[in-house]
């Protein structure tokens, strides 16, 4: 199986986030792996494990990607490149996947890519369908749990997480899957890991090498605004008993008219 | 034939439109409004002509039917091309979808198909001069992007409770217009194969009321465990103690169960639960957070709720700043009281 992983990086989820001057800021808060992304490395390494082949792992982004791609490596994926072109700093959605799709097309013979859901900086969630699209290749989003992946037979069967319940699906591969928390705790990376990963190299790509020119912007973002304060006046209810509370609370939420 | 400028996707599984759909429809209404002619709905399926007779109820004046029996389960393949196709041959400004897994999905393949943008989960919508101006919650939501589409049709997903449903109206109807399918069965890669459905209750981005719990469930000193279970084990069981008050009192306010990643990171509540940045964006009119300190990201995930109700034994815990009723207490005291109250009160 040649199997590839998208990851980016972003701010890490406990970070106070905030638009300063028009330019997001996150204090001190680290860059890190999509939280997403770590589950779609999980599921990438399983998959490798049980079938052999090799994983390689890529990511959009500036220099500083360069460490989520190491973080990769030091997980146990064998390849890693970056990509990065100053033409792609205000990259969209379509894009982005414009980008990936010729990445991967570049790496050839890719049998499975695997994204997680969604990024936790934009939260589209456009990437994977989009990237599979253009590619032509059958996508499987908000996978829970592979059930079985046959190189030979050229299928792979899953479940998804959907609104109503669980769905089981097959595609023929080559195949797009996201996943979600669902398909399994991503491992920390080894010692091992972690030293092969230093010593890596990891080649960089411009939009030449992946032979794409120019990509028009589609989308365009004139204003990053702070969300409006919310302005609540806290009222503590306090009472004698648990059920004096509950009967003056029980009556203060029937007052918003909100049940 | 189609010469209406705003398309709305009707979203459904198995035979039943999601009332997500009907919001879209009552945007694409207003837009109908400024971009002169009317709405066309599309609704694919297969045996789903009633959810054209809901569209026309809801608002849409046309609707595109493709009923067929490749498209029985939604597919993203056959439906996108099935949109593509459409969309192609007419010149439509804006196609809305609700930001269901299906809608978002169709959204963003749409977009590839038609070589345009995608603005998906969008939570406010302006026309100025024209152009379409869509505000989005970024890093869910501590900031909000505003957002434009360069290129034609603008293909927008709207997030669901974000915008009103428009009223039923029984006697408005419309034009059918039937359509086949584009793919035929052997051309579509994809299979679905089974479905089961999971916990049954009301699912969190839809519910209206949410009751959730943090890993203060876990915290009653005074129950005591069956004798043989591990630390862990009889953590974990203390804990479904207490979910099982915070679920007594979401049935009786007929709401969703939530919880918080700690929660659900500690092994207490499955993953669909997680309210939060990694789980799910939830904006119910009232939200009541049971032993829930208030992380950053679970704020991130809740903060839009109508109303904001705070249980927790720690005074200091920054949920507090949030909600608009606070008690200082122990949720093992307090929520079966409450669950009480409520019944009394609603007649339950």
């Amino acid at each position: 199986m040649k199997i590839v992983v998208c990851v980016k990086q972003v701010p890490d989820s406990a970070a106070k986030v905030v638009v300063e001057n028009g330019r997001v800021t996150w204090g001190d808060a680290p860059l890190v792996v999509n939280p997403w992304d770590e589950y779609a490395i999980e599921a990438a390494l399983t998959q490798k494990e049980a079938l052999g082949g090799d994983v390689t792992v890529i990511s959009m982004g500036g220099e500083s990607a360069r460490e989520v791609l190491k973080q990769a490596l030091a997980m146990g994926c064998g390849e890693a490149i970056l990509i990065s072109d100053p033409a792609l700093a205000q990259a969209d959605s379509q894009a982005t996947a414009r980008v990936l799709a010729a990445a991967v097309r570049k790496i050839s013979d890719v049998d499975l890519i695997f994204f997680g859901r969604q990024a936790i900086d934009d939260d589209a969630g456009v990437i994977p369908a989009q990237t599979a699209c253009l590619l032509g290749w059958p996508v499987l989003s908000l996978v829970s749990v592979i059930r079985s992946l046959d190189p030979g037979a050229r299928t792979v069967r899953v479940e998804r997480s959907i609104e109503e319940g669980r769905q089981v699906v097959e595609a023929r591969l080559p195949a797009v899957i996201s996943v979600v928390k669902d398909i399994g705790d991503p491992r920390y990376p080894s010692f091992m890991g972690i030293r092969k990963a230093s010593k890596a190299v990891i080649p960089a790509w411009t939009l030449t090498d992946l032979g794409l020119g120019a990509l028009d912007p589609v989308i365009s973002w004139p204003e990053l605004m702070n969300p409006p304060q919310r302005e609540v006046k806290t009222e503590m209810i306090t009472g004698d008993s648990p059920q004096e509370i509950a009967e003056k609370l029980a009556d203060k939420i029937l007052g918003e008219k909100v049940l | 034939m189609m010469s209406n400028k705003i398309w709305v996707y009707i979203d459904q599984f198995k035979g039943r439109a999601l009332p997500i759909s009907w919001e879209a429809i009552g945007v694409g209404r207003t837009l109908a409004g400024q971009f002169g002619g009317g709405v066309t709905a599309l609704v694919f399926g297969h045996q789903v002509e009633a959810i054209a007779q809901e569209a026309f109820h809801y608002g849409a004046d046309e609707v595109y039917l493709a009923d067929d029996a490749t498209l029985s389960e939604y597919r993203p393949e056959p439906y996108t091309t099935l949109i593509a196709k459409l969309a192609g041959e007419s010149t439509p400004e804006v196609i809305l979808f609700p930001t269901t897994t299906r809608g978002r999905e169709l959204a963003a393949m749409s977009a590839i198909d038609l070589k345009t943008g995608v603005l998906p989960d969008v939570t406010a919508l302006n026309v100025q001069d024209g152009i379409i101006v869509v505000t989005r919650p970024v890093y869910a939501g501590k900031l909000l992007s505003k957002v434009q589409c360069k290129t034609r049709p603008q293909i927008i997903s709207l997030r669901g409770r974000a915008f009103p449903k428009p009223a039923l109206d029984p006697s408005r109807t419309g034009t059918i217009n039937r359509i086949g399918a584009v793919l035929a069965e052997s051309d579509i890669p994809t299979k679905v194969v089974d479905y089961a459905q999971v916990g049954g209750g009301v699912s969190l981005t839809d519910a209206s009321v949410i009751v959730s719990g943090g890993r203060g469930v876990a915290n009653n000193p005074s129950l005591v465990p069956p004798a043989g279970l591990g630390e862990k084990e009889a953590e974990i069981w203390k804990a479904q103690q207490g979910f099982k008050l915070v679920g007594g009192l979401a049935a009786v306010l007929g709401g969703a169960m939530g919880a918080s990643r700690a929660a659900v990171d500690a092994g207490y509540i499955p993953y669909p639960h997680q309210v939060g940045q990694t789980g799910k964006v939830v904006s119910p009119d009232l939200y009541i957070a049971c032993g829930i300190s208030g992380a950053i990201q679970h704020l991130a995930g809740m903060r839009t709720s109508k109303v904001i109700v705070a249980i927790n034994r720690d005074p200091e815990a920054p949920i507090f700043k949030l909600a608009r009723f606070g008690v200082v207490g122990d949720i093992y005291a307090i929520l079966p009281a409450l669950t009480e109250a409520f019944g009394k009160k609603l007649g339950k």
